[in-house]
């Protein structure tokens, strides 16, 4: 079957309606998780079927669309999430933060802040924060009701407790606008500061049937303590390719006898920052001549 | 030196050619045609029918074919494609009773009208390696009778006439539709029928054997399984009247179940029901055992906390193509995650460690 067989971005125009109204809702009330008719997708479940439903909610003809996974625009699943939208929207597509209107990320945000104008599409497989504190929905709905967390401080509290720190690293738990506690998908914690944006984030998950939404500019406060803050922890190390000190890290190993470097998990902040003449430790030779 | 992996999408590529390659396997052997796979694989076939719920045996050939004889996969496939059919109408509920029954059984009585009529069953086969098969031969003829005209009665309508069994309550209601509205619960009979007639065969046999093994037991019998074909009716606005538009084979199993009672209401016997398509009578069964521990609520029944049990449990797991998503999804690239919970083990050893000597120092 040919690719025009298909509507602009896959999705049937009733489909996409009915997932606008539910970003609407999303944004309306942020960090509520707002259920919706998930469909299937040619692709499997926990690739990013709620991203991608979003992404092709969202998209016009005159997008341009840049797709991450793991920071980079280079996994295999970003080249085929990335792929599928140019055969089934021919939107143009980008690797460039900055000149991207819409960015589909999973376990990422950009290093380079994003601005008012750009939206930024999680793909989120378990929305619930809760779920593995109580794993029945109808609980934890309840929960988000009567705003009961509670149990969330307790599960904290036992982690520093047993651990002497709170042992979450990554979907490190948010409270958003002081009233719902959200997962911000499993974006490591350092990412979490960089929630607080003046680009529109929404979050699709295809499985369990749920987005969520924060407007720009909402106020997100990760979950902590006073004697024990939030810290936005990251690898101890620069990128040994273009020197950054302050990027997340992705850890290579290199070899069986111990060595490793430590490279940006963002592939474009790192090719520009190469290109602009930055370079780490390990950087070809030839280069630093 | 370290060079960031680059090239995925020629990977990918690369991956599917060979991918189609390994389909197709020695060439010198001829190659499987979709009417053979829906002819010779008719079991598979109804599978992936039911669970892809679309019927459409040629589709399901084909997908078959396509997914190497992963039936799972060849599900998603017809799912993926099933999700993207406009809706032309709904057909009008299909009168089971008038099915074409080319297997027709009741396990509570020794003959009913209608007769029991084993049909192509593997039940009294003798689980022997047939090495006839591996040569081609004439093509077996089974010997005929003369088929029944007039419809089936239904087993469970005989009981219902004493009143010994449990009436179900009816309803012209529009019923949900779980491929059109998010899943919420309680999700109630109508949507749990729906689950579990396109869930995964495996999961709903097992959860249906664990009820029989007391996880939930609710004394099953099989009051009657039927297989048959059965005409698929739709009204047509310009005509007002419905017309047939085609048929289908379905597997409808009813149970009859130990009898709930009290002071005030007398005993009787409860059902379990189990429709599915195609001939596919492990999984009717199963889902009929399944329906039935999922009504304790509405029987007056103690929940045990047995799984068959729990709706939301039993519903949320029962579809395979989630359950394979999200369990495979685990060998994407997870390294931002696991790099930083490296990062807080590296931490809390090191303060651990840190400790330790600490505290050996000072002793």
């Amino acid at each position: 079957m040919t690719e025009q067989a298909y509507n602009f971005a896959y999705l049937d125009e009733q489909t996409k309606r009915m997932i606008r109204r539910a970003l609407l809702k999303a944004l309306a009330v942020p960090g509520y998780q707002v259920p919706f008719a998930s469909r299937e997708m040619p692709m499997p479940y926990g690739w990013g079927t709620g991203g991608v439903q979003v992404t092709a909610a969202c998209l016009t003809p005159e997008d341009r669309l840049k797709v991450i996974d793991q920071g980079a625009d280079d996994t295999t699943n970003a080249v085929s999430i990335r792929k599928f939208f140019e055969r089934t929207a021919e939107v143009e597509t980008t690797e460039h933060t900055a000149e991207a209107t819409v960015i589909q990320t999973r376990h990422r945000i950009p290093e380079q802040p994003l601005g008012e104008g750009q939206i930024l599409v999680y793909q989120v497989p378990i929305p619930e924060p809760l779920r593995f504190l109580e794993p029945r929905e109808t609980e934890t709905r309840k929960m988000h009701a009567l705003e009961e967390y509670g149990l969330m401080h307790v599960k904290l509290y036992e982690d520093i407790a047993h651990n002497g720190a709170i042992s979450t690293a990554y979907a490190y738990p948010v409270k958003v606008e002081g009233r719902y506690v959200m997962d911000p998908s499993p974006i490591p914690k350092f990412d979490n500061p960089r929630l607080e944006s003046a680009a529109i984030q929404l979050f699709g998950a295809g499985r369990e049937q749920r987005i969520y939404a924060l407007p720009p500019h909402t106020r997100v406060v990760s979950l902590d303590f006073e004697d024990h803050p939030f810290e936005a922890s990251k690898a101890d190390h620069d990128c040994d390719l273009c020197g950054c000190g302050t990027s997340y890290l992705d850890e290579v190993i290199t070899d069986d006898a111990g060595g490793r470097m430590f490279v940006c998990s963002d592939t474009d902040f790192c090719a520009s920052r190469q290109a602009d003449g930055h370079r780490g430790a390990l950087s070809p030779q030839e280069e630093l001549a | 030196m370290y060079v960031a992996v680059k090239g995925g999408e020629r990977a990918i590529d690369a991956a599917h050619e060979w991918l189609a390659e390994e389909r197709r396997g020695d060439t010198t052997v001829p190659e499987l045609t979709v009417p053979q796979i829906r002819e010779q694989m008719a079991l598979a076939v109804n599978r992936v029918m039911a669970e892809g719920s679309l019927y459409d045996p040629d589709l399901a050939a084909l997908a078959i074919k396509q997914a190497r004889g992963d039936l799972i996969e060849a599900i998603f496939l017809i799912r993926a494609y099933r999700t993207t059919l406009p809706r032309l109408g709904h057909s009008a509920p299909v009168d089971t009773t008038g099915m074409r029954c080319d297997r027709r059984i009741s396990a509570t009585f020794k003959d009913v009208p209608g007769g029991q009529v084993l049909g192509p069953t593997f039940d009294y086969t003798h689980r022997l390696l047939d090495f006839a098969l591996e040569a081609e031969g004439e093509a077996p003829r089974a010997r005929e009778a003369e088929p029944r005209r007039e419809p089936t009665p239904r087993v469970t309508e005989f009981l219902n006439k004493d009143g010994l069994i449990q009436d179900e309550p009816r309803s012209d209601g529009t019923p949900p539709d779980m491929t059109r509205e998010p899943m919420e619960y309680p999700a109630g009979r109508p949507l749990r029928l729906q689950a579990l007639t396109r869930g995964d065969e495996g999961f709903v046999l097992g959860m249906a054997y664990s009820t029989q093994r007391g996880y939930g037991r609710n004394h099953p019998f099989v009051g009657e399984l039927r297989i048959g074909a059965v005409e698929v009716e739709m009204e047509v606005p310009e005509l007002g009247f419905s017309v047939c538009i085609g048929e289908l084979t379905l597997t409808e199993c009813e149970t009859v179940n130990q009898f709930a009672g009290s002071k005030t209401e007398p005993a009787q016997f409860t059902r379990g029901y189990g429709l599915v398509f195609g001939q596919t009578e492990r999984k009717a069964i199963s889902m009929a055992l399944v329906d039935r521990a999922l009504r304790w609520e509405e029987l007056g029944e103690e929940n045990i906390g047995a799984p068959a049990q729990d709706e939301e449990f039993v519903l949320a797991h029962s579809d395979n193509i989630q359950g394979t998503g999200f369990l495979e999804h685990i060998k994407l690239p997870h390294y931002v995650d696991f790099q930083s919970e490296l990062e807080l083990v590296r931490k809390m050893r090191a303060e651990a460690l840190g400790t330790a000597k600490f505290k050996e120092a000072a002793e």
